[in-house]
Protein backbone atom coordinates (compact mmCIF):
# COMPACT_ATOMS: atom_id res chain seq x y z
CA UNK A 1 0.00 0.00 0.00
CA UNK A 2 1.26 3.44 -0.87
CA UNK A 3 0.77 6.43 1.36
CA UNK A 4 -2.34 7.39 -0.62
CA UNK A 5 -3.99 4.07 0.16
CA UNK A 6 -2.78 4.11 3.76
CA UNK A 7 -4.55 7.42 4.30
CA UNK A 8 -7.82 5.42 4.33
CA UNK A 9 -10.11 8.30 3.43
CA UNK A 10 -9.60 8.53 -0.37
CA UNK A 11 -9.99 4.78 -0.79
CA UNK A 12 -13.04 4.74 1.48
CA UNK A 13 -14.61 7.51 -0.58
CA UNK A 14 -13.85 5.54 -3.74
CA UNK A 15 -15.54 2.48 -2.26
CA UNK A 16 -18.53 4.48 -1.13
CA UNK A 17 -18.82 5.98 -4.60
CA UNK A 18 -18.96 2.51 -6.14
CA UNK A 19 -21.59 1.11 -3.78
CA UNK A 20 -23.52 4.37 -3.71
CA UNK A 21 -23.46 4.46 -7.51
CA UNK A 22 -24.90 0.96 -7.72
CA UNK A 23 -27.52 1.94 -5.16
CA UNK A 24 -28.57 5.06 -7.08
CA UNK A 25 -28.65 3.19 -10.39
CA UNK A 26 -30.85 0.41 -9.02
CA UNK A 27 -33.00 2.86 -7.06
CA UNK A 28 -33.54 4.87 -10.25
CA UNK A 29 -34.72 1.70 -11.97
CA UNK A 30 -37.16 0.92 -9.14
CA UNK A 31 -38.46 4.49 -9.09
CA UNK A 32 -39.18 4.39 -12.83
CA UNK A 33 -41.18 1.14 -12.45
CA UNK A 34 -38.47 -1.09 -13.84
CA UNK A 35 -36.78 -3.89 -12.00
CA UNK A 36 -33.52 -2.94 -10.29
CA UNK A 37 -32.45 -6.41 -9.24
CA UNK A 38 -31.38 -9.68 -10.76
CA UNK A 39 -33.65 -11.66 -8.44
CA UNK A 40 -36.79 -13.35 -9.74
CA UNK A 41 -39.88 -13.44 -7.54
CA UNK A 42 -39.95 -17.22 -7.42
CA UNK A 43 -42.46 -18.94 -7.50
CA UNK A 44 -44.71 -16.17 -8.81
CA UNK A 45 -42.20 -15.51 -11.54
CA UNK A 46 -39.80 -17.90 -13.25
CA UNK A 47 -36.79 -17.17 -15.34
CA UNK A 48 -37.32 -17.61 -19.07
CA UNK A 49 -33.73 -18.61 -19.63
CA UNK A 50 -33.54 -22.14 -18.23
CA UNK A 51 -30.93 -24.21 -20.05
CA UNK A 52 -32.39 -26.24 -22.92
CA UNK A 53 -31.33 -29.52 -21.33
CA UNK A 54 -32.25 -28.58 -17.78
CA UNK A 55 -33.79 -31.49 -15.89
CA UNK A 56 -37.02 -30.27 -14.37
CA UNK A 57 -40.45 -31.66 -13.59
CA UNK A 58 -41.40 -35.09 -14.94
CA UNK A 59 -43.99 -35.79 -17.60
CA UNK A 60 -45.55 -39.19 -18.21
CA UNK A 61 -46.21 -39.56 -21.91
CA UNK A 62 -49.65 -40.58 -23.14
CA UNK A 63 -50.78 -43.06 -25.73
CA UNK A 64 -53.05 -41.70 -28.46
CA UNK A 65 -56.06 -42.74 -26.37
CA UNK A 66 -54.79 -40.88 -23.34
CA UNK A 67 -53.61 -43.82 -21.23
CA UNK A 68 -50.05 -43.71 -19.80
CA UNK A 69 -47.40 -45.24 -21.98
CA UNK A 70 -45.83 -46.69 -18.81
CA UNK A 71 -45.83 -50.48 -18.57
CA UNK A 72 -45.06 -50.52 -14.84
CA UNK A 73 -41.76 -52.33 -15.31
CA UNK A 74 -40.29 -50.61 -12.24
CA UNK A 75 -36.97 -49.85 -13.99
CA UNK A 76 -37.14 -46.17 -13.04
CA UNK A 77 -38.06 -46.97 -9.45
CA UNK A 78 -35.13 -49.41 -9.27
CA UNK A 79 -32.55 -47.04 -10.72
CA UNK A 80 -33.74 -44.03 -8.74
CA UNK A 81 -30.91 -43.17 -6.30
CA UNK A 82 -33.24 -41.25 -4.01
CA UNK A 83 -35.95 -43.95 -4.05
CA UNK A 84 -38.70 -41.44 -4.68
CA UNK A 85 -40.74 -43.28 -7.34
CA UNK A 86 -43.52 -45.56 -6.18
CA UNK A 87 -45.32 -47.70 -8.74
CA UNK A 88 -48.19 -50.09 -8.13
CA UNK A 89 -48.71 -52.33 -11.17
CA UNK A 90 -52.07 -53.68 -12.23
CA UNK A 91 -53.33 -56.15 -14.84
CA UNK A 92 -55.51 -55.12 -17.77
CA UNK A 93 -56.91 -58.24 -19.62
CA UNK A 94 -58.54 -56.02 -22.27
CA UNK A 95 -55.20 -54.92 -23.72
CA UNK A 96 -53.17 -57.97 -24.75
CA UNK A 97 -50.32 -55.83 -26.14
CA UNK A 98 -49.76 -54.10 -22.77
CA UNK A 99 -51.39 -56.12 -20.06
CA UNK A 100 -49.43 -54.40 -17.27
CA UNK A 101 -50.17 -50.79 -16.42
CA UNK A 102 -49.51 -48.53 -13.42
CA UNK A 103 -52.48 -48.22 -11.10
CA UNK A 104 -50.51 -45.83 -9.00
CA UNK A 105 -47.39 -43.87 -10.04
CA UNK A 106 -46.14 -41.30 -7.58
CA UNK A 107 -43.03 -39.17 -7.30
CA UNK A 108 -41.98 -37.55 -4.04
CA UNK A 109 -40.54 -34.21 -5.08
CA UNK A 110 -39.38 -33.39 -1.57
CA UNK A 111 -36.63 -35.96 -2.08
CA UNK A 112 -36.18 -36.06 -5.86
CA UNK A 113 -32.66 -35.01 -6.85
CA UNK A 114 -33.49 -34.39 -10.53
CA UNK A 115 -30.67 -36.65 -11.74
CA UNK A 116 -32.59 -37.85 -14.80
CA UNK A 117 -31.67 -41.54 -14.35
CA UNK A 118 -35.34 -42.54 -14.51
CA UNK A 119 -35.61 -40.98 -17.95
CA UNK A 120 -32.52 -42.84 -19.12
CA UNK A 121 -33.69 -46.13 -17.67
CA UNK A 122 -37.17 -46.09 -19.18
CA UNK A 123 -37.48 -48.62 -22.05
CA UNK A 124 -40.76 -47.20 -23.28
CA UNK A 125 -40.05 -43.44 -23.34
CA UNK A 126 -42.86 -43.22 -20.82
CA UNK A 127 -41.18 -40.72 -18.50
CA UNK A 128 -39.60 -37.48 -19.59
CA UNK A 129 -38.34 -34.33 -17.96
CA UNK A 130 -39.16 -30.81 -19.13
CA UNK A 131 -36.81 -27.95 -18.41
CA UNK A 132 -39.16 -26.01 -16.11
CA UNK A 133 -40.09 -26.79 -12.51
CA UNK A 134 -43.50 -25.13 -12.12
CA UNK A 135 -45.64 -25.31 -8.96
CA UNK A 136 -43.26 -27.57 -7.06
CA UNK A 137 -42.80 -25.49 -3.86
CA UNK A 138 -45.35 -26.31 -1.22
CA UNK A 139 -46.06 -25.74 2.45
CA UNK A 140 -46.14 -29.40 3.51
CA UNK A 141 -44.68 -32.71 2.43
CA UNK A 142 -48.02 -34.32 1.50
CA UNK A 143 -48.43 -31.84 -1.31
CA UNK A 144 -45.04 -32.72 -2.72
CA UNK A 145 -46.18 -36.21 -3.71
CA UNK A 146 -47.38 -35.85 -7.28
CA UNK A 147 -49.80 -38.49 -8.55
CA UNK A 148 -50.17 -40.30 -11.87
CA UNK A 149 -52.98 -38.00 -12.85
CA UNK A 150 -50.96 -34.84 -12.30
CA UNK A 151 -47.86 -36.20 -14.05
CA UNK A 152 -49.89 -37.39 -17.01
CA UNK A 153 -51.94 -34.30 -17.54
CA UNK A 154 -50.09 -31.20 -16.32
CA UNK A 155 -48.43 -30.85 -19.70
CA UNK A 156 -49.68 -33.63 -22.04
CA UNK A 157 -46.98 -35.16 -24.22
CA UNK A 158 -47.08 -38.23 -26.39
CA UNK A 159 -44.48 -40.33 -28.16
CA UNK A 160 -44.90 -39.75 -31.88
CA UNK A 161 -42.53 -42.65 -32.67
CA UNK A 162 -44.95 -45.16 -31.16
CA UNK A 163 -48.41 -44.64 -32.65
CA UNK A 164 -50.01 -47.57 -30.85
CA UNK A 165 -53.43 -48.52 -32.08
CA UNK A 166 -55.99 -47.67 -29.47
CA UNK A 167 -57.08 -50.43 -27.16
CA UNK A 168 -59.67 -52.75 -28.69
CA UNK A 169 -59.05 -51.40 -32.20
CA UNK A 170 -61.12 -48.25 -31.80
CA UNK A 171 -60.58 -44.90 -30.09
CA UNK A 172 -61.78 -45.17 -26.52
CA UNK A 173 -61.04 -42.24 -24.30
CA UNK A 174 -60.28 -43.16 -20.73
CA UNK A 175 -61.73 -40.88 -18.13
CA UNK B 1 -49.45 24.04 33.41
CA UNK B 2 -48.83 25.29 29.87
CA UNK B 3 -45.18 24.27 30.21
CA UNK B 4 -46.20 20.78 31.27
CA UNK B 5 -48.52 20.32 28.29
CA UNK B 6 -45.94 21.55 25.79
CA UNK B 7 -43.18 19.43 27.25
CA UNK B 8 -45.36 16.34 27.34
CA UNK B 9 -46.07 16.91 23.65
CA UNK B 10 -42.33 17.27 22.98
CA UNK B 11 -41.50 14.11 24.91
CA UNK B 12 -44.22 12.18 23.12
CA UNK B 13 -42.95 13.42 19.77
CA UNK B 14 -39.33 12.55 20.57
CA UNK B 15 -40.12 9.05 21.84
CA UNK B 16 -42.40 8.39 18.88
CA UNK B 17 -39.76 9.58 16.44
CA UNK B 18 -37.03 7.47 18.06
CA UNK B 19 -39.07 4.28 18.21
CA UNK B 20 -40.24 4.84 14.66
CA UNK B 21 -36.66 5.32 13.52
CA UNK B 22 -35.63 2.18 15.39
CA UNK B 23 -38.23 0.15 13.51
CA UNK B 24 -38.01 1.80 10.13
CA UNK B 25 -34.21 1.72 10.07
CA UNK B 26 -34.24 -2.09 10.23
CA UNK B 27 -36.29 -1.97 7.04
CA UNK B 28 -34.10 0.73 5.49
CA UNK B 29 -31.01 -1.31 6.29
CA UNK B 30 -32.41 -4.46 4.72
CA UNK B 31 -33.71 -2.76 1.62
CA UNK B 32 -30.72 -0.51 1.09
CA UNK B 33 -28.29 -3.39 1.46
CA UNK B 34 -30.36 -5.39 -0.99
CA UNK B 35 -30.57 -2.63 -3.57
CA UNK B 36 -26.85 -1.93 -3.23
CA UNK B 37 -26.13 -5.55 -4.12
CA UNK B 38 -28.65 -5.98 -6.96
CA UNK B 39 -31.16 -7.84 -4.82
CA UNK B 40 -34.78 -7.18 -3.90
CA UNK B 41 -34.65 -7.55 -0.14
CA UNK B 42 -37.18 -8.78 2.37
CA UNK B 43 -40.63 -8.65 0.77
CA UNK B 44 -42.68 -11.58 1.99
CA UNK B 45 -44.21 -10.45 5.30
CA UNK B 46 -47.68 -9.04 4.89
CA UNK B 47 -50.65 -7.84 6.89
CA UNK B 48 -53.94 -9.27 5.70
CA UNK B 49 -56.99 -7.08 6.18
CA UNK B 50 -59.36 -9.22 8.28
CA UNK B 51 -62.18 -11.04 6.47
CA UNK B 52 -60.75 -10.17 3.06
CA UNK B 53 -58.10 -11.60 0.84
CA UNK B 54 -56.31 -8.24 0.56
CA UNK B 55 -52.68 -8.62 1.56
CA UNK B 56 -50.68 -5.49 2.29
CA UNK B 57 -47.04 -6.15 1.52
CA UNK B 58 -45.84 -2.54 1.24
CA UNK B 59 -42.34 -3.37 0.04
CA UNK B 60 -41.67 -5.55 3.06
CA UNK B 61 -42.28 -2.80 5.59
CA UNK B 62 -43.96 -5.27 7.94
CA UNK B 63 -40.87 -7.41 8.37
CA UNK B 64 -39.85 -5.19 11.28
CA UNK B 65 -43.23 -5.86 12.88
CA UNK B 66 -42.83 -9.58 12.32
CA UNK B 67 -39.36 -9.47 13.89
CA UNK B 68 -40.66 -7.62 16.93
CA UNK B 69 -43.49 -10.12 17.37
CA UNK B 70 -41.09 -13.03 17.03
CA UNK B 71 -38.73 -11.57 19.63
CA UNK B 72 -41.59 -11.06 22.09
CA UNK B 73 -42.93 -14.59 21.69
CA UNK B 74 -39.61 -16.45 21.72
CA UNK B 75 -38.44 -18.43 24.70
CA UNK B 76 -36.35 -16.29 27.02
CA UNK B 77 -33.50 -18.77 27.44
CA UNK B 78 -30.97 -18.07 30.18
CA UNK B 79 -27.55 -19.62 30.75
CA UNK B 80 -27.17 -21.81 33.81
CA UNK B 81 -24.36 -20.04 35.64
CA UNK B 82 -24.86 -16.35 35.40
CA UNK B 83 -25.12 -13.25 37.53
CA UNK B 84 -28.89 -12.98 37.66
CA UNK B 85 -29.21 -9.30 38.52
CA UNK B 86 -26.57 -7.90 36.17
CA UNK B 87 -27.78 -10.16 33.37
CA UNK B 88 -31.30 -8.76 33.58
CA UNK B 89 -30.10 -5.20 34.01
CA UNK B 90 -27.59 -5.04 31.13
CA UNK B 91 -29.95 -4.64 28.14
CA UNK B 92 -31.68 -1.75 29.88
CA UNK B 93 -28.37 -0.09 30.73
CA UNK B 94 -27.57 -0.20 27.03
CA UNK B 95 -31.01 0.86 25.87
CA UNK B 96 -31.96 3.69 28.25
CA UNK B 97 -28.99 6.08 27.83
CA UNK B 98 -29.41 5.84 24.07
CA UNK B 99 -32.95 7.17 24.41
CA UNK B 100 -31.89 9.79 26.97
CA UNK B 101 -29.33 11.36 24.64
CA UNK B 102 -32.14 12.62 22.46
CA UNK B 103 -33.45 14.77 25.31
CA UNK B 104 -30.91 17.52 24.65
CA UNK B 105 -30.99 17.43 20.84
CA UNK B 106 -33.10 20.26 19.40
CA UNK B 107 -35.47 18.97 16.73
CA UNK B 108 -36.91 22.36 15.82
CA UNK B 109 -36.56 26.08 16.41
CA UNK B 110 -38.74 28.13 18.72
CA UNK B 111 -42.34 27.10 19.11
CA UNK B 112 -44.95 29.72 20.01
CA UNK B 113 -48.12 27.72 20.66
CA UNK B 114 -50.21 30.92 20.77
CA UNK B 115 -49.34 31.66 17.16
CA UNK B 116 -49.62 28.08 16.06
CA UNK B 117 -53.13 27.68 17.49
CA UNK B 118 -54.54 31.04 16.39
CA UNK B 119 -57.49 29.15 14.86
CA UNK B 120 -58.66 28.26 18.37
CA UNK B 121 -58.81 31.59 20.27
CA UNK B 122 -59.37 30.04 23.72
CA UNK B 123 -56.25 27.87 23.47
CA UNK B 124 -54.25 30.68 21.91
CA UNK B 125 -55.23 32.99 24.76
CA UNK B 126 -54.38 30.29 27.31
CA UNK B 127 -50.88 29.95 25.90
CA UNK B 128 -50.42 33.71 25.49
CA UNK B 129 -47.10 34.58 23.91
CA UNK B 130 -45.02 31.93 25.64
CA UNK B 131 -42.22 30.56 23.46
CA UNK B 132 -40.52 27.20 23.80
CA UNK B 133 -37.38 25.90 22.13
CA UNK B 134 -38.31 22.59 20.46
CA UNK B 135 -36.13 20.38 22.62
CA UNK B 136 -37.04 18.28 25.62
CA UNK B 137 -34.43 19.73 27.95
CA UNK B 138 -32.62 22.93 27.10
CA UNK B 139 -29.44 22.50 29.09
CA UNK B 140 -26.43 24.79 28.98
CA UNK B 141 -24.25 21.68 29.12
CA UNK B 142 -26.06 19.96 26.26
CA UNK B 143 -23.06 18.44 24.52
CA UNK B 144 -21.53 17.27 27.80
CA UNK B 145 -24.78 15.48 28.65
CA UNK B 146 -24.60 13.73 25.31
CA UNK B 147 -21.11 12.45 26.08
CA UNK B 148 -22.05 11.49 29.63
CA UNK B 149 -24.97 9.34 28.48
CA UNK B 150 -23.15 7.92 25.47
CA UNK B 151 -20.40 6.79 27.84
CA UNK B 152 -22.93 4.87 29.94
CA UNK B 153 -23.61 2.33 27.22
CA UNK B 154 -20.08 0.91 27.75
CA UNK B 155 -21.20 -0.16 31.21
CA UNK B 156 -24.14 -2.01 29.75
CA UNK B 157 -21.97 -3.86 27.25
CA UNK B 158 -19.42 -4.78 29.92
CA UNK B 159 -22.19 -5.89 32.31
CA UNK B 160 -23.74 -8.08 29.63
CA UNK B 161 -20.42 -9.72 28.79
CA UNK B 162 -19.43 -10.26 32.41
CA UNK B 163 -22.72 -11.50 33.77
CA UNK B 164 -23.51 -14.12 31.14
CA UNK B 165 -20.43 -16.18 32.15
CA UNK B 166 -19.41 -17.12 28.64
CA UNK B 167 -15.91 -16.69 27.30
CA UNK B 168 -17.11 -15.31 23.98
CA UNK B 169 -19.25 -12.78 25.81
CA UNK B 170 -16.36 -11.80 28.04
CA UNK B 171 -14.02 -11.33 25.08
CA UNK B 172 -16.66 -9.26 23.34
CA UNK B 173 -17.15 -7.14 26.43
CA UNK B 174 -13.41 -6.55 26.77
CA UNK B 175 -13.22 -5.51 23.16
CA UNK B 176 -16.28 -3.29 23.54
CA UNK B 177 -14.76 -1.62 26.58
CA UNK B 178 -11.38 -0.80 25.08
CA UNK B 179 -12.83 0.17 21.71
CA UNK B 180 -15.49 2.46 23.10
CA UNK B 181 -13.14 4.19 25.50
CA UNK B 182 -10.61 4.80 22.71
CA UNK B 183 -13.15 6.19 20.31
CA UNK B 184 -15.01 8.19 22.95
CA UNK B 185 -11.80 10.14 23.42
CA UNK B 186 -11.48 10.83 19.69
CA UNK B 187 -15.13 11.85 19.50
CA UNK B 188 -14.60 14.33 22.31
CA UNK B 189 -11.39 15.71 20.82
CA UNK B 190 -12.95 16.18 17.39
CA UNK B 191 -15.87 18.06 18.91
CA UNK B 192 -13.62 20.33 20.98
CA UNK B 193 -12.63 22.27 17.85
CA UNK B 194 -16.29 22.87 17.10
CA UNK B 195 -16.90 24.09 20.63
CA UNK B 196 -14.01 26.53 20.23
CA UNK B 197 -15.54 27.88 17.02
CA UNK B 198 -19.06 28.27 18.37
CA UNK B 199 -18.04 29.16 21.90
CA UNK B 200 -20.80 27.13 23.52
CA UNK B 201 -21.84 23.57 24.32
CA UNK B 202 -25.54 24.38 24.18
CA UNK B 203 -26.80 22.37 21.21
CA UNK B 204 -29.63 24.77 20.38
CA UNK B 205 -27.21 27.71 20.29
CA UNK B 206 -24.87 25.68 18.06
CA UNK B 207 -27.74 24.90 15.68
CA UNK B 208 -28.81 28.55 15.59
CA UNK B 209 -25.35 29.92 14.91
CA UNK B 210 -25.19 27.72 11.79
CA UNK B 211 -27.83 29.91 10.13
CA UNK B 212 -25.12 32.49 9.48
CA UNK B 213 -23.41 32.88 6.11
CA UNK B 214 -19.77 32.13 5.37
CA UNK B 215 -17.76 34.06 2.73
CA UNK B 216 -21.01 35.53 1.45
CA UNK B 217 -22.47 32.38 -0.11
CA UNK B 218 -21.82 29.28 1.99
CA UNK B 219 -24.18 28.40 4.87
CA UNK B 220 -22.07 28.40 8.05
CA UNK B 221 -22.57 24.70 8.66
CA UNK B 222 -20.15 22.85 10.90
CA UNK B 223 -19.14 20.58 8.03
CA UNK B 224 -17.78 23.61 6.12
CA UNK B 225 -16.14 25.13 9.18
CA UNK B 226 -14.64 21.90 10.47
CA UNK B 227 -14.55 19.28 7.68
CA UNK B 228 -11.85 17.21 9.40
CA UNK B 229 -13.74 17.21 12.66
CA UNK B 230 -16.88 16.08 10.82
CA UNK B 231 -15.09 13.09 9.31
CA UNK B 232 -13.40 12.16 12.56
CA UNK B 233 -16.62 12.55 14.52
CA UNK B 234 -18.61 10.36 12.13
CA UNK B 235 -15.92 7.67 12.17
CA UNK B 236 -15.65 7.69 15.94
CA UNK B 237 -19.43 7.69 16.29
CA UNK B 238 -19.77 4.62 14.08
CA UNK B 239 -17.06 2.96 16.16
CA UNK B 240 -18.99 3.93 19.30
CA UNK B 241 -22.05 2.27 17.84
CA UNK B 242 -19.99 -0.90 17.21
CA UNK B 243 -21.11 -1.33 13.63
CA UNK B 244 -19.09 -2.59 10.68
CA UNK B 245 -16.23 -1.71 10.02
CA UNK B 246 -15.80 -1.44 13.79
CA UNK B 247 -18.00 -4.33 14.94
CA UNK B 248 -15.20 -6.26 16.65
CA UNK B 249 -17.12 -6.62 19.95
CA UNK B 250 -19.84 -8.60 18.18
CA UNK B 251 -17.83 -10.06 15.31
CA UNK B 252 -19.89 -13.11 14.48
CA UNK B 253 -17.12 -15.01 12.72
CA UNK B 254 -14.93 -14.84 15.80
CA UNK B 255 -17.17 -14.32 18.82
CA UNK B 256 -20.62 -15.63 17.79
CA UNK B 257 -22.45 -12.48 18.88
CA UNK B 258 -19.89 -10.98 21.25
CA UNK B 259 -21.17 -9.60 24.51
CA UNK B 260 -24.80 -10.59 23.87
CA UNK B 261 -24.15 -14.18 22.84
CA UNK B 262 -26.13 -15.51 25.80
CA UNK B 263 -29.13 -13.26 25.32
CA UNK B 264 -32.27 -14.40 23.61
CA UNK B 265 -35.76 -13.19 22.78
CA UNK B 266 -36.60 -9.58 23.61
CA UNK B 267 -33.44 -9.02 25.68
CA UNK B 268 -31.39 -9.62 22.55
CA UNK B 269 -33.97 -7.53 20.69
CA UNK B 270 -33.25 -4.63 23.03
CA UNK B 271 -29.56 -4.73 22.12
CA UNK B 272 -30.42 -4.68 18.44
CA UNK B 273 -33.06 -2.00 18.92
CA UNK B 274 -30.59 0.15 20.87
CA UNK B 275 -28.12 -0.22 18.03
CA UNK B 276 -30.63 0.98 15.46
CA UNK B 277 -31.81 3.87 17.63
CA UNK B 278 -28.18 4.80 18.13
CA UNK B 279 -27.84 5.12 14.35
CA UNK B 280 -30.63 7.68 14.49
CA UNK B 281 -29.00 9.40 17.49
CA UNK B 282 -25.63 9.62 15.78
CA UNK B 283 -27.38 10.98 12.70
CA UNK B 284 -29.26 13.54 14.81
CA UNK B 285 -26.08 14.62 16.58
CA UNK B 286 -24.21 14.93 13.32
CA UNK B 287 -27.08 16.93 11.87
CA UNK B 288 -27.15 19.28 14.83
CA UNK B 289 -23.40 19.78 15.00
CA UNK B 290 -22.39 19.76 11.35
CA UNK B 291 -25.39 20.02 9.06
CA UNK B 292 -27.09 23.15 10.35
CA UNK B 293 -29.46 21.38 12.72
CA UNK B 294 -33.14 21.76 11.98
CA UNK B 295 -32.71 24.78 9.69
CA UNK B 296 -32.50 24.67 5.94
CA UNK B 297 -29.58 26.69 4.52
CA UNK B 298 -29.98 30.45 5.09
CA UNK B 299 -33.02 29.84 7.29
CA UNK B 300 -33.73 31.38 10.69
CA UNK B 301 -36.78 31.42 12.95
CA UNK B 302 -38.26 34.30 10.92
CA UNK B 303 -37.81 33.06 7.37
CA UNK B 304 -35.10 32.78 4.75
CA UNK B 305 -32.31 35.34 4.50
CA UNK B 306 -30.53 34.63 1.24
CA UNK B 307 -27.04 35.97 0.59
CA UNK B 308 -27.38 39.38 -1.01
CA UNK B 309 -29.97 40.47 1.54
CA UNK B 310 -33.10 38.87 0.07
CA UNK B 311 -35.51 38.30 2.93
CA UNK B 312 -38.35 35.84 2.50
CA UNK B 313 -40.48 35.98 5.66
CA UNK B 314 -42.62 32.94 6.44
CA UNK B 315 -45.53 32.33 8.80
CA UNK B 316 -44.86 30.63 12.13
CA UNK B 317 -46.69 27.42 11.19
CA UNK B 318 -44.74 27.08 7.93
CA UNK B 319 -41.46 27.63 9.78
CA UNK B 320 -42.24 24.99 12.40
CA UNK B 321 -43.31 22.44 9.80
CA UNK B 322 -40.24 23.11 7.62
CA UNK B 323 -37.92 22.83 10.61
CA UNK B 324 -39.40 19.55 11.85
CA UNK B 325 -39.41 18.07 8.35
CA UNK B 326 -35.90 19.19 7.46
CA UNK B 327 -34.55 17.78 10.73
CA UNK B 328 -36.16 14.42 10.03
CA UNK B 329 -34.96 14.45 6.41
CA UNK B 330 -31.39 15.23 7.43
CA UNK B 331 -31.43 12.54 10.11
CA UNK B 332 -32.77 10.00 7.63
CA UNK B 333 -30.10 10.97 5.12
CA UNK B 334 -27.31 10.59 7.66
CA UNK B 335 -28.73 7.26 8.87
CA UNK B 336 -28.83 6.05 5.30
CA UNK B 337 -25.23 7.23 4.82
CA UNK B 338 -24.15 5.21 7.87
CA UNK B 339 -25.86 2.17 6.43
CA UNK B 340 -24.03 2.78 3.15
CA UNK B 341 -20.75 2.76 5.06
CA UNK B 342 -21.74 -0.37 6.94
CA UNK B 343 -22.44 -2.30 3.73
CA UNK B 344 -19.34 -1.03 1.91
CA UNK B 345 -16.36 -1.49 4.20
CA UNK B 346 -14.89 -4.72 5.54
CA UNK B 347 -14.18 -5.24 9.22
CA UNK B 348 -10.90 -4.18 10.80
CA UNK B 349 -8.60 -6.59 12.58
CA UNK B 350 -8.44 -5.99 16.32
CA UNK B 351 -4.88 -4.62 16.42
CA UNK B 352 -5.60 -2.50 13.34
CA UNK B 353 -8.63 -1.08 15.08
CA UNK B 354 -6.73 0.16 18.11
CA UNK B 355 -3.74 1.29 16.05
CA UNK B 356 -6.15 3.22 13.83
CA UNK B 357 -7.62 4.92 16.89
CA UNK B 358 -4.43 5.84 18.71
CA UNK B 359 -1.85 6.31 15.96
CA UNK B 360 -4.00 7.71 13.17
CA UNK B 361 -7.16 9.37 14.39
CA UNK B 362 -5.89 10.63 17.74
CA UNK B 363 -3.03 12.71 16.24
CA UNK B 364 -5.36 13.96 13.50
CA UNK B 365 -7.96 15.05 16.01
CA UNK B 366 -5.25 16.73 18.04
CA UNK B 367 -3.86 18.50 14.98
CA UNK B 368 -7.34 19.64 14.04
CA UNK B 369 -7.87 21.00 17.53
CA UNK B 370 -4.53 22.84 17.49
CA UNK B 371 -5.12 24.43 14.11
CA UNK B 372 -8.63 25.48 15.15
CA UNK B 373 -7.38 26.95 18.41
CA UNK B 374 -4.69 28.96 16.63
CA UNK B 375 -7.15 30.14 13.98
CA UNK B 376 -9.77 31.19 16.55
CA UNK B 377 -7.11 32.96 18.59
CA UNK B 378 -5.78 34.76 15.49
CA UNK B 379 -9.28 35.85 14.43
CA UNK B 380 -10.18 37.14 17.87
CA UNK B 381 -6.86 38.82 18.58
Amino acid sequence: MGWWERAYLPEIIRGLAITGGVFLKNMGRWMSFRKGALTTYYPEETRPDYARNNRGKHVLTQRPDGRPQCVACNMCATVCPAKVIEIEAAFDPDDPAHPKYPARFEIDYSRCIFCGLCVEACPEDAIRMVKEVPDLPSHDREHMWLSLDELLHWRPQSDVAKPYPPKGGEAKARP
Amino acid sequence: MQDLVVHLVFIGYAVAVLLLFGTVLTWVERKQAAIMSDRIGANRAYVRIPFTRVKLVWWGLFHGLADGLKMMLKEDWRPNAYDRFAYALAPWVVFTPVLLVFAVIPFGGTLVPGKLLHGVPELAAWFGDRAYPMQIARLDAGLLVVFAFAGLTIIGAMLAGWSSSNKFSLLGALRAGSQMISYELIMGLSILGLILVYGTVDLDAIARSQSAVLFGFLPAWGIFLQPFAATLFLTAAIAENKRIPFDLPEAESELIAGYYTEYSAMKMGLFMFAEFIEIAIVAALFTTLFLGGYNLPFMTDDGFVFPGGHLVPLGHTAIVVIQLASFLAKVLFMASFQILIRWTLPRFRWDQLLRFAWKFMFPLAFANLTVTAVAVWALHA
